[in-house]
């Protein structure tokens, strides 16, 4: 079963770095940052089931958790800043806009 | 029982990233990457973790699944010509992905490399949450207040209003 937990959490290492390297949208980067903290959330999950301390990752898990949301809630304010001064959300357009 | 049950959110949870990363519509995405949140929480209840399951169902499939929909009818959608292109564009970006994915799979579950994952000790021999959070680690409380307070700072000084 650990096997089987592990190959998902590398799944989603997988899809969540495949997509951060090739999306151009400014949404869909922070899509992928929340997939990749999934995987995180479960291996720290999967590390406490290994190490008989469950109660330690949960606290840890709780604080990432917290992090997250904070971490979006400034970029979700950031990407509104950058669309109304730029009109895009395509990473290329906003660095090639000349002022 | 809970070890055969596992697989099937644990299964959920790949096919719903996928999803997530494959779709076009971004309200789509955004809730599938709710479902796949739901999915881990049943994952986290089935390993004995409660209490991180809950935060995960109301914080990561509620409260960023709110966020994300706000930003995206605040920000402008694409016109229908840049739409045209973009599915093009997504096709031939994406569709080595379930690939990759399928020979990750089977590399992990098949072939093994040097992977001998045990269960040391017994789930039982740990003292509960609630201890751990307040009287074994408060630091991360405070950490987490002041993360908190700098973020509600943040998202003030993003949206203030300039004086001209």
């Amino acid at each position: 079963m650990l096997v089987t937990c592990f190959t998902v959490v590398v799944l989603l290492y997988v899809i969540g770095f495949y997509y951060l390297v090739t999306t151009r949208n400014l949404i869909r980067i922070l899509i992928a940052l929340e997939v990749l903290t999934k995987g995180v959330t479960l291996t720290l999950i999967l590390a406490g089931k290994m190490t008989g301390q469950i109660a330690t990752t949960q606290s840890m898990v709780i604080t990432l958790i917290i992090i997250e949301v904070v971490i979006l809630a400034v970029a979700a304010g950031i990407i509104i800043g950058v669309v109304r001064h730029t009109g895009s959300l395509d990473v290329r357009k906003i660095f090639n806009k000349k002022e | 029982m809970t070890n055969i049950l596992i697989y099937i959110p644990l299964s959920l949870l790949v096919l719903f990233a996928l999803f997530t990363v494959m779709i076009r519509n971004l309200l789509k995405a955004v809730i599938s990457l709710a479902a796949a949140s739901a999915s881990l929480t049943i994952i986290m209840f089935m390993l004995n973790a409660p209490l991180a399951a809950v935060f995960e169902l109301s914080v990561c499939a509620g409260l960023i699944t709110v966020i994300f929909i706000s930003v995206i009818s605040l920000t402008k959608p694409l016109t229908p010509e840049e739409e045209i292109l973009e599915v093009r564009k997504r096709i031939n970006r994406y569709i080595y992905l379930p690939v990759i994915v399928i020979i990750v799979a089977l590399l992990f579950l098949f072939i093994k490399p040097g992977l001998n994952f045990s269960i040391n000790s017994s789930p039982t021999n740990d003292i509960n949450v609630q201890d751990v959070i307040w009287n074994k680690r408060p630091l991360d409380i405070l950490g987490q207040i002041i993360i908190i307070l700098a973020g509600v700072l943040g998202v003030v000084i993003l949206f203030k209003e300039s004086k001209k």
